[in-house]
């Protein structure tokens, strides 16, 4: 009855059982009918509008991978998510299903990624959370729900950090947001816990234009987790997200992402970061899965002293396309920035490295380091690397080291003539390759990264 | 006699070119047979033929190791039956760990259940102290910065974890100084004590003063030219292949 690309995102048993679905392809109306329907403020329904013409005005990006496969006709741009579990485990196509048994995540998980429970069962561990929380006076909502409490802040800082005009995507995103995180940690408090979208029982945070807003005030701290190692099963052939993060005076944000969207998804994501006066920001980005994925986290180092870290993994496999990178753009004195890439490509998949570094020239003292690294599996995979660098201050310190290696034949035997299967072998190679990144994770992605590397080996070696 | 390791009339090429052209070689437990012979004899080829190297094609011959045909196998399955390798130039593999690799290899090869961890572990550190071994090693990536002696001495500590039937030693003894050497012998005495049987190729005599050799074949172009004791050792350290 309903064939449309979304309509298995949340599900639609019986025709009367949706709320509200809008109609496909992006129109005024459409834009129009979102911020009504969410029944925002009027500010927000101009800011919307004005990002759609943006949208209509910008020209696709002739650089970086392929989009010529993306239909902005073809997409449904708003859903009403329905809480009651629609989709039936049975609905799922096996591979998916296969992946997480062998991964070995909780039953409950699985449903919620697999979008058959909008509901992730862990509404008790996320009640106590949001005491503690609330006591601090943090703030950890969906971004929807963020906008109804708490409008001022939400105003004061929205589409700050990345304008809608920052490129075709983030106008897009910023016409038809839905979903997200909202999170504000108050001056001095430190979240020790790492705050992870799971634990918000809504289940609009896997929406397709999910927007993300993150004010750390002064001397805070906190740790944000989306995303899992696990396939996220997806019939919506476009993911647009932004996120945008305010790093007060002192304060440390760190950002993980894991992400394996399924291999039809164009995944085109803008993230950035504004670190103030002895700020800290990190981005830690891992892309496993998709079609194609376009995806630079930046930081914009605005204070002395800041501090921008990006580590990023990504693999692809075949007719995969990673387009990933970071960059650091200083602004300020003593600010210093990291940016670690790894890549990894099998079976004819394709990885790009493409970064920035920028130092503007009244900017003393700059340091910075970039390290991307790329391992091919075979003979058909591909790896570039695109690394600009705008360097206008002479007052600098700059490294940057590339490699790529290729795994050899020789070091699969000399594995194997110890016990290993070629699987095995392979995999222990990679996981070696990531390691530097996967110990920064928590250590239940950590451990699921390991897993999920050993079974994209398995059956690949001949 | 009951024959561990049985090699029947083996032909080897490699890119087409015949290599190794009909040799025969049959170890028992707890024997120590040596393999000598210039460079070019086809040594290297053999080892890299019994572990199962898909460049190495066996075109004719049967290897058995206790009543199993290895030809079928995959190199991990030969390991995995008691055939075990140490090569004369281990390559690095940075990323990871001596002890990682130690550790998935006994459980691929004995299973989870065989031993804990932590008695591996200990198990690990004894056996690296007793080759004068830097357990700082075992945390660094396979052979990665390790010195001549120290991937040499690697190489040993692997052999003697795992515990094979068969153990091969490719040039074991190349580049060592003494005390390397008799630390490398003592780990050769070791395994046999323990039942294990060793083909062990060298181009010297010298570790010989350290071992007790059952056998010593002499490998001239692909073939087993001729046999003997301890004497025959000495007698090509003294006069050369030219000898045979």
């Amino acid at each position: 009855m309903f064939n449309g690309i979304s309509d298995y995102k949340y599900g639609f048993s019986k025709p009367e059982n949706y709320v509200f679905k809008a109609d496909k392809g992006l129109f005024k109306s459409t834009v129009e009918m979102i911020s009504g329907h969410k029944d925002e403020p009027e500010w927000m329904r101009l800011f919307r509008l004005k990002s759609y013409e943006i949208f209509l005005s910008k020209k696709m990006p002739s650089w970086g991978g392929d989009l010529t496969g993306i239909n902005f006709n073809n997409i449904y741009y708003y859903i009403k998510p329905i809480q009651n579990k629609a989709r039936t485990w049975a609905d799922l196509p096996e591979e998916i299903k296969d992946t997480y048994d062998r991964i070995g995540i909780p039953e409950a998980e699985k449903k919620y990624l697999g979008g058959i429970s909008a509901q992730y069962e862990s509404e008790v561990i996320y009640k106590s959370i949001q005491g503690e929380l609330h006591k601090k006076g943090v703030i950890f909502l969906d971004m929807d729900s963020g906008l109804r409490e708490y409008p001022d802040l939400v105003k004061q800082y929205f589409g700050t950090i990345i304008p809608p005009a920052d490129n075709k995507f983030s106008a897009l995103n910023s016409a038809v947001w839905s979903g997200g995180s909202f999170i504000y940690v108050p001056k001095g408090v430190r979240v020790e816990l790492p705050l992870q979208a799971y634990f918000r029982i809504n289940a609009a945070n896997m929406g397709q234009f999910e927007r993300t807003l993150i004010i750390a005030d002064e001397g805070s701290y906190v740790h944000y987790v989306e995303g899992c190692t696990a396939p996220i099963y997806s019939t919506d052939s476009l993911h647009s997200a932004v996120v945008e993060i305010i790093v007060k005076k002192g304060a440390r944000v760190r950002y993980t992402t894991i992400q394996n969207w399924s291999a039809n998804v164009y995944n085109l994501v803008t993230k950035r970061m504004r670190v103030e006066e002895e700020g800290f920001g990190e981005w830690i980005d891992g892309n496993l899965g998709s079609k194609l994925t376009m995806k630079y986290p930046s930081v914009y180092l605005v204070g002395r002293k800041a501090r921008g870290e990006i580590l990023s993994i990504a693999y692809a496999g075949s007719k995969q396309h990673q387009d990933a990178g970071g960059k650091a753009i200083h602004l300020a004195s003593e600010t210093t920035s990291r940016i670690t890439s790894k890549s990894i490509s099998k079976d004819g998949g394709r990885t790009t490295y493409r970064g920035l570094l920028h130092v503007i020239p009244t900017a003393k003292g700059v340091k910075s380091k970039v390290v991307c690294d790329a391992l091919l599996l075979d003979e058909h995979s591909r790896s570039d690397t695109y690394p600009t660098m705008r360097i206008q201050s002479k007052d600098v310190e700059i490294e940057h080291e590339a490699t790529v290696s290729k795994i050899g034949e020789e070091q699969l035997f000399y594995l194997e003539s110890r016990g290993l299967t070629p699987e095995l072998a392979q995999a222990m190679i990679v996981n070696g390759f990531i390691e530097p990144i996967v110990k920064e994770l928590p250590l239940e992605y950590a451990i699921e990264m390991n897993r999920l590397i050993q079974l994209q080996m398995e059956g690949s070696v001949g | 006699m009951n024959q561990v390791l049985q090699i029947k009339d083996l032909h080897v090429a490699v890119v087409k070119k015949p290599i190794i052209k009909g040799l025969n070689l049959s170890l028992g437990k707890s024997q120590l047979h040596i393999l000598m012979g210039p460079n070019g004899s086809g040594k290297s080829t053999l080892t890299y033929a019994l572990m199962g190297h898909p460049s190495y094609e066996i075109t004719q011959g049967e290897i058995w190791l206790n009543q199993v045909n290895l030809l079928p196998l995959k190199v991990y399955e030969r390991a995995r039956i008691g055939l075990l390798l140490a090569f004369q130039n281990p390559l690095s593999i940075p990323g990871i760990t001596l002890s990682n690799l130690l550790r998935t290899a006994f459980i691929e090869i004995y299973g989870k259940e065989a031993m804990s961890i932590i008695e591996f572990h200990k198990l690990m550190q004894t056996k690296a102290k007793l080759l004068d071994l830097d357990p700082i090693l075992l945390k660094r990536g396979i052979n990665d910065g390790f010195s001549g002696g120290e991937k040499k001495k690697a190489e040993m500590l692997q052999i003697l974890l795992l515990r094979p039937q068969v153990a091969i030693f490719d040039e074991i003894d190349t580049g060592l100084d003494v005390d390397a050497l008799k630390i490398v012998s003592y780990g050769i005495n070791l395994l046999q004590k323990e039942g294990v049987c060793i083909l062990l190729i060298t181009h010297y005599q010298r570790i010989l003063n350290y071992l007790k050799p059952d056998r010593v074949h002499i490998i001239m172009n692909g073939v087993i030219k001729t046999e003997g004791g301890f004497a025959l050792a000495k007698q090509i350290e003294k006069k050369g292949y030219t000898y045979v």
